[in-house]
């Protein structure tokens, strides 16, 4: 803002900018790099659970001593049972099909209310986060109510006569994708909402007086434009569902475990911090690109916003 | 132009919000449900709720998740906005990117790393897991959201309103605190709102973080959920959404009412 | 009162009023070798200016010259990357907006939409801890001195364009600011308005005895209300002058262009005599006034100003420079017509002519072969 300004007031700009960063720098940085030593660590009977610990009080030495002990071995078990290889191929699967399914049914539901008139559009907007607002763990447990065996989507299909059997719709996949999108929709629609409402009307105008029909219009001006808010939108939604637990937990089967599935799994169950650990790392390092992507996306909006 | 809301954009509209609303629907009618199946309809009865009221372990953690809440969304309100200000005010700061990435990237880390990493701090730290670890965590994961929804209002916010008050001899600080502020605080009650609904929400992050002695909301909605389905859990369910929905209807009233004042100021036309 | 009336009364009080031309006067204001950068792009170029107390000084230029940047400069929005601001004789750098004896008119009058009008005026007072009553006083004063009493317990919203203007400006008198800075003032009012709110703004400047600096890119405005109007183009200041010696002494062609309609034609200096200079160009020999420092052979531009043209259809007889053509187009405008005549040479010059009978057709149309004519005095040599 200004260069060469007396230092009282820097000190209080200092402060502004120090405080959140040093709250994300500690609780949410250093934190990883602590993921990343424990997933170097060997589990043990002991509390903490894993060794070695890391003890500042032992000077270099026992610097020296916790280097030699660190181990790669937690991700060589994760190279070697097929197991985690199939967990982390089935989370990207179900991510980009749920996201695929999201784009689709988000973008219908974005240019609706893009295309609504003008005074009921906040009610519309309202409508589509008020969902958002409630519990996210209720609305999946709704799903349960609708898809179990003797839910109401039986029920409506037998009444039907669609089917003879009431056929089961928990723990599959199917039900996993419904939770999905149905949870991450809100993600999806507003960021292409929001650019969608942004886009100027004149510019399909335009395109019309120069001959073209609606939808090509649609396919040459109106999808071009949205593009920011669609890509906000598929990582917004891609990169959490890579990593999701409370869905595939409470609808999925126990066939082929998500990621977040065997993270919790290895955490909880087996008690092995250092390879839940290790499973995270790598979580992390599939991400990484899409992550990057996106605050990228972010930043370029916030720069060419202000 | 007209917008032509077309058939096909009508459809669209009310399919998808038949879709987002339907299983609510459901899950608040089944919650006034007599009989405790689900194939059977028992009239309507207040049975749940009564069952609800004398289920101590569950209000328990409802005001354990309450007072989480609303702490977390409190300190996430307050950090939040001071990184939005220092992300749209303070544009290119040693250190901008780093910070603008630790700001973003919550927004989309799947929950069990967070969760993981934070539990390991405190066990690293040794501290005590409980109430005021859930807090924290909460914070860090909510403040985000909080500076995402603020920093949207500021990058439209007239700085020449902050000028005139400096001009007229306001001192920064005290500028913010007098003209940003008042004028902006829809947007910071949106965001103390979401981190609010999150924080109550959250079962990955606080199932990593908490203690004995502090179980909240949804965990013990979700060790339930394993042991099958109960009506009770619709009353609760259905509680949390009536309150919810109530706080964010009172908000957008007010927000509309003091925003409409703004907007007719923008419409007669402020030149630029 | 007629505005003729008033702007001969404003402006008789200020004819003798020259302060720059007097050697010991200290300027209120001086901007001492300013420049601003932002990052590769220069906004303000090694600027120099004295502006003395009560004077209406006008910056004026087009949009991007950097007239903005300065006032802001002075108001402390930005800082310069080179140079000093100076006010009273006192270096402004350390100072910040907050603390600085000057108040601004902002462009979009930015005014408080939670606060009322007598809150926004208010405002300033408040700052300084003066005390409530007096605040009110002030206040109570402010609205009469722009005639918007009664309207005190109003929100900005609820105001028409040209009452939330006149807030703005008592909201930044009301603390009597040495310097009062106008961003653009009149720019956002239409054309009725704009010429009754430059009539009070000159009364109200002669009445409170304040020094104002406005920057416009109206080079009407300018000429009206500032005793100097100083011209600026990419950043850097052309000429510092009077109205009419800006208007009359322009120093460069960007200047004459830029003040208003000027006939420009290039040429060589050919002589130069007591009182005359004259030149060779492709419409002949044409005399003009004192070229100046310009020296004999040098490229030069001789420039008219079109009222100052002479448009016949016959020859006249002993004129110094006259030149023939054909009259492309005429522009009527009612009061005057403006002549576009294409000479012999290839050269397009403009006459403008008072239309003093009420004849509908005119005598001169487009088409007929004319003369063109004036005085030596009436056209001078730019060397740049």
């Amino acid at each position: 803002m200004q260069q060469g300004v007396p230092s009282s007031r820097s000190w209080a700009r200092s402060l502004v900018v120090l405080i959140p960063y040093l709250w994300l720098a500690a609780f949410f940085l250093i934190p990883f790099l602590i993921v990343l030593k424990i997933s170097l660590s060997q589990p043990a009977v002991a509390q903490p659970p894993y060794a070695p610990t890391f003890d500042l009080t032992a000077g270099w030495a026992g610097f020296k001593e916790f280097v030699t002990n660190l181990s790669v071995d937690n991700y060589l078990s994760l190279t070697a049972d097929r197991l985690y290889l199939s967990s982390y191929l089935k989370s990207l699967q179900v991510a980009a099909v749920s996201t695929l399914l999201l784009l689709l049914i988000g973008y219908a539901l974005a240019y609706g209310m893009a295309r609504a008139p003008k005074r009921i559009q906040p009610i519309l907007l309202m409508l589509v986060v008020l969902p958002f607002w409630t519990s996210f763990l209720i609305r999946v447990y709704a799903w349960i109510n609708i898809l179990q065996r003797d839910g109401l989507l039986n029920q409506v299909l037998m009444a039907l006569h669609l089917v003879d059997e009431p056929p089961a719709w928990l723990a599959t996949d199917t039900a996993i994708h419904i939770g999905i999108v149905y949870s991450y929709l809100p993600f999806m629609v507003l960021p292409i909402y929001a650019a969608l409402e942004k886009m100027d009307d004149t510019l399909l105008e335009a395109a019309a007086d120069l001959g073209c029909p609606p939808w090509k219009t649609f396919w040459l001006v109106t999808v071009p434009l949205s593009r920011p808010g669609v890509f906000a939108g598929l990582l917004l939604c891609f990169i959490p569902i890579v990593g999701e637990f409370v869905i595939p937990d409470l609808l999925g089967g126990s066939e082929t475990l998500m990621i977040g599935q065997t993270l919790w799994m290895e955490f909880f169950t087996n008690r092995d911090w250092p390879l839940a650990s290790a499973v995270a790392v790598v979580l992390l390092l599939i991400l990484v690109v899409p992550i990057v992507t996106y605050q990228h996306i972010e930043r370029r909006r916030l720069e060419a916003g202000s | 132009m007209m917008r032509r809301f077309s058939w096909f954009n009508l459809t669209s509209v009310v399919l998808g919000l038949a879709f987002l609303y339907l299983p609510i629907a459901i899950l608040v009618i089944y919650s006034f449900n007599g009989s405790r199946l689900v194939t059977v309809w028992g009239g309507w009865s207040l049975r749940w709720y009564a069952a609800l009221f004398a289920d101590h372990a569950m209000l328990q953690a409802a005001f354990t998740s309450l007072g989480i809440a609303v702490v977390s969304a409190s300190a996430a309100t307050v950090l939040g906005t001071l990184a939005a200000v220092a992300l749209v005010r303070f544009g290119r700061f040693p250190g901008v990117v780093l910070f603008s990435g630790l700001t973003y990237a919550p927004l989309v880390m799947p929950e069990v790393i967070t969760g993981l990493s934070l539990l390991l701090l405190f066990v690293a730290l040794d501290w005590d897991r409980g109430f005021w670890t859930v807090t924290i965590a909460h914070t860090t994961l909510t403040m985000c959201f909080v500076t995402v929804v603020v920093q949207s209002r500021l990058v439209t916010f007239d700085r020449s309103l902050e000028e005139a008050a400096m001009d007229l001899g306001c001192p920064p600080l005290k500028t913010f605190l007098t003209i940003t502020l008042p004028l902006i605080w829809p947007a910071v009650a949106a965001g103390w709102m979401l981190a609010f609904a999150l924080s109550l929400d959250d079962l990955v992050i606080a199932s990593f973080t908490t203690g004995p002695g502090a179980t909240t909301l949804p965990i013990r909605i979700y060790s339930q959920v394993r042991l099958g389905v109960t009506p009770e859990i619709n009353a609760i369910c259905t509680l949390l959404i009536a309150g919810v929905t109530l706080g964010v209807i009172a908000t957008s009233l007010l927000a509309k009412r003091s925003q409409m004042k703004q907007e007719g100021l923008v419409a007669i036309g402020a030149v630029r | 009162m007629s505005a003729e009336l008033a702007r001969s009364k404003v402006s008789g009080a200020k004819r003798d009023f020259a302060p720059w031309n007097d050697p010991n006067a200290r300027p209120l204001v001086r901007f001492d070798d300013v420049s601003k950068r932002f990052g590769a792009f220069t906004a303000v170029d090694h600027v120099t200016v004295d502006i003395h107390a009560g004077e209406f000084f006008a910056l004026l230029g087009p949009s991007g010259c950097g007239k903005t940047t300065l006032l802001r400069m002075l108001a402390g929005f930005e800082t310069p990357s080179e140079g000093r601001v100076l006010l009273g004789g006192e270096d402004l750098s350390d100072v910040p907006p907050y603390r600085r004896p000057v108040n601004m008119m902002f462009q979009s009058y930015a005014l408080f939409p939670h606060l009322t009008v007598a809150g926004n005026i208010a405002f300033g007072p408040k700052q300084d801890g003066v005390p409530g009553g007096e605040i009110e006083t002030r206040v109570a004063e402010m609205l009469s001195l722009v005639r918007l009493e009664g309207l005190e317990r109003r929100k900005p919203h609820q105001l028409s364009g040209g009452q939330r203007q006149r807030v703005a400006l008592a909201r930044a008198l009301v603390k009597r600011p040495k310097v009062l800075l106008l961003d653009e003032p009149l720019a956002a009012l239409d054309r009725q308005l704009r010429e009754n709110t430059r009539f009070e703004l000159m009364h109200l400047q002669a009445k409170l005895g304040l020094t104002f600096i406005i920057v416009t890119h109206d080079r009407e405005e300018a000429m009206t209300l500032a005793s100097r109007v100083a011209v600026m183009d990419h950043g850097r200041i052309m000429q510092v002058a009077t109205p009419s010696e800006i208007y009359e002494q322009p120093r460069s062609r960007f200047v004459a262009e830029f003040i208003g309609d000027v006939n420009l034609i290039e040429g060589t200096l050919a002589a130069i005599e007591p009182g005359r200079a004259s030149l060779d160009s492709a419409a002949g020999r044409l005399a003009a006034a004192e070229p100046g420092d310009a020296k004999t052979g040098q490229q030069v531009w001789l420039a008219v100003r079109p009222e100052k043209v002479l448009i016949s259809s016959g020859r006249p007889d002993h004129a110094a420079n006259c030149v023939g053509g054909r009259v492309v187009d005429v522009g009527y405008l009612g009061d005057v017509s403006t002549y576009h005549v294409r000479l012999g040479s290839g050269l397009m010059m403009k006459a403008t002519a008072a239309n003093l009978t009420r004849m509908i057709e005119r005598p001169i149309g487009p088409d007929d072969e004319v003369w063109l004519s004036w005085p030596p005095e009436a056209a001078i040599v730019l060397t740049r």
